[in-house]
């Protein structure tokens, strides 16, 4: 992984200043920075799978699962608290992602791909019919929670939300990073380059690439759970195959070399929607597809690619 | 369950699987060919239902029989046109990239062709039933069923799978698709125009996942995300058959569509979650598909 240039460092820097500054200056966004940072999160978890070269077409299972938690907890359990959601939607992730990781990593390319997908429309098809517990397609309300056991205003929650997120943020984000530059991180890496010779120094592919998918499913399950307590829902949608799509599209769209991706990513993404949305008539979906097509013709680094030196080396 | 409502859950399940062999045997193809998982092959199953509605309701007050040749322009126009552009200035361009963005490549198509169709026909459903009325009801063992969906359906079904491997074995056009599958090099190197075979191949597999949407238009209303609904559910039989299997998709779409309608009679909550469930312990046990070859990797 190559060093950051000065320039990317600024920019970094700058994406942080301007995340703490915005929902002061712009009251009106402070939900929809929420949103693209929670994205980001769950992006960060398909950008370490694609360090392996595999593309997983079913996370948003593990995004569902975390905006399911929040929202059992608060229909069969009662008020929550967020310090409380963000450690069992997570935790339900990291099972499942355990769980169904055991499968997945012994399969690559195509095959892990179908597998992920697989088990994502059977989380899906449940959620969708079992309308006895999840009110099916109508999705579940999140009630917002309490903080630490302090009750706030909507108006107060959104700053508390939003700063929590870029705090968590900032967190996972460091510690992805450090991952991905540690020997695992490597090893990882090592999966796509060149698997047989990584088993050939006696390293067991599958267990590294289930510890990345593992640490991929909490990130969903994290991300999954902000977005629900974010937007007060959770519905089928959020574990659809498109969701998953969309997560892999905000990967490549970011660039895939390292964290800061998926925030820029996302941050493109969700501003595109909005404002598309907005003003020209529904055709936001039309205008991404089009962004997409011209990143993967003319910038296969992503976003970020265009601030890295050796930004063209990527290109195969 | 009465033996009537089994010959009924068997005539749906039969009609069913019918439509669904004709998108995932497409699917199945190109992904043989290209080595290429289409997003949006989805999107060229409502592309060819809706076209097919819209021919039908401006033919249809000239003569209400026309609307059956409608049904099959449509597969050809969608086919061609929108797989031919697809192929040729969005797919080829990326042959040989990292298998993350070819298939990325189809996601942002199907997002561009979703909104698209939103844009033209709107977000209210739309009927054309004018060929599904034109043809009798007819009794299968005392139950009622229309002819369209039991025999009409059925028979092009057949009429591909028998028409496609002929056409694989037996053609000279189909020799040289199976010889670029086979080996690139080598077909390129006897002569073999390879983007061509990329090409007319591509516009093969649009062409029967737009067929499979004309033909499904008169039997239900059109709306948005049909095309999404239709992708996971073709791609889950053509992976449960194994990607590239012609005869093996037949098998599965039956096996599919049967075990589909008879869950809704019996429990319906699990209609939608058959094909998946099915799916996730097919390749559980077997990756490659129950008809494919062992082709996974064995450290």
């Amino acid at each position: 992984m190559p060093r950051a240039t000065l320039a990317a460092r600024l920019a970094i820097v700058a994406a942080i200043a301007l995340a703490v500054a915005l929902p002061i200056v712009m009251p009106s966004w402070a939900t929809l920075i929420t949103l693209i940072l929670a994205k980001g999160i769950v992006v960060l978890g398909i950008i370490i799978l694609l360090q392996a070269g595999q593309v997983s077409f079913g996370h948003a299972m593990f995004f569902g699962v975390g905006a399911y938690a929040v929202a059992f907890w608060g229909k069969y359990v009662g008020t929550g608290d967020l310090l409380l959601f963000l450690v069992v939607a997570p935790a339900a992730a990291t099972l499942l992602g355990l769980l169904v990781g055991l499968f997945v990593v012994r399969y690559r390319e195509i095959f892990f791909g179908m597998l992920n997908l697989a088990f994502s429309m059977v989380l899906w098809s449940l959620l969708e019919k079992m309308f006895h517990y999840t009110n099916g397609a109508d999705g579940i309300r999140v009630a917002r929670p309490t903080l630490a056991g302090l009750a706030f205003t909507p108006e107060t929650f959104q700053y508390v939300l939003v700063y929590l997120t870029l705090g968590l943020v900032l967190i996972v984000a460091y510690g992805v990073q450090r991952y991905l530059d540690s020997p695992s991180g490597h090893m990882l890496r090592a999966i796509k380059s060149n698997e047989t010779r990584l088993e050939y120094l006696g390293v067991s592919a599958r267990r590294v690439l289930l510890v990345g998918y593992v640490i991929s499913a909490f990130l969903g399950g994290l991300g999954g759970a902000l977005v629900a307590v974010a937007q007060q829902i959770a519905t089928p949608e959020f574990a659809y195959w498109t969701k998953s799509g969309e997560f892999v599209f905000i990967a490549i769209l970011g660039g895939v070399a390292n964290a800061a991706g998926a925030f820029a990513g996302s941050a493109v993404f969700e501003f595109v929607r909005f404002f598309a949305a907005a003003k020209l008539a529904n055709a936001w979906q039309l205008i991404l597809g089009v962004v997409l097509i011209a990143i993967i013709m003319f910038a296969p680094g992503g976003l970020i690619g265009l601030f890295r030196r050796d930004a063209t080396e990527t290109r195969r | 369950m009465d033996s009537t409502l089994a010959i009924l859950a068997i005539l749906d399940g039969v009609s069913y699987a019918a439509l669904v062999f004709l998108v995932s045997v497409g699917l199945s193809l190109v992904f043989g060919v290209l080595r290429i998982v289409n997003v949006a092959h989805g999107s060229l199953y409502a592309y060819g239902a809706y076209v097919a509605a819209t021919l039908s309701l401006v033919v249809a007050p000239i003569s209400p029989w026309l609307t059956f040749p409608a049904l099959l322009v449509a597969a050809v126009i969608v086919g061609v046109v929108v797989g031919g552009l697809m192929e040729r200035f969005l797919l080829r361009p990326v042959y040989g990239r990292e298998d993350v963005l070819q298939l990325l490549i189809t996601f942002a198509v199907f997002m561009i062709m979703d909104n698209l169709q939103r844009l033209i026909w709107g977000v209210q459903p739309i009927f054309a039933a004018e060929p599904v009325k034109l043809l009798p009801n007819v009794s299968v063992f005392g139950v009622n069923y229309t002819a369209y969906q039991v025999i009409l359906l059925p028979l092009v079904a057949a009429a591909t799978l028998i028409g496609l491997r002929y056409f694989l074995r037996y053609t000279l056009a189909g020799a040289v698709i199976l010889a670029v599958t086979e080996d690139r090099e080598a077909a390129t190197a006897i002569g073999v125009d390879a983007r061509k075979v990329f090409l007319v191949t591509f516009m093969i597999g649009a062409g029967l996942a737009a067929l499979g949407g004309a033909l499904a238009s008169p039997t239900t209303s059109l709306a948005p995300g049909m095309g999404a609904d239709m992708i996971v559910l073709s791609f889950a039989v053509a992976a449960t058959a194994g990607l590239g299997q012609i005869e093996g998709a037949a098998v599965t779409a039956l096996m599919i569509g049967l075990s589909r309608a008879f869950i809704i009679y019996i429990q319906p909550e699990f209609e939608v979650l058959v094909p998946y469930l099915l799916m996730v312990i097919v390749l559980l046990v077997r990756p490659m598909g129950l008809f494919g070859v062992n082709r996974v990797r064995k450290i």
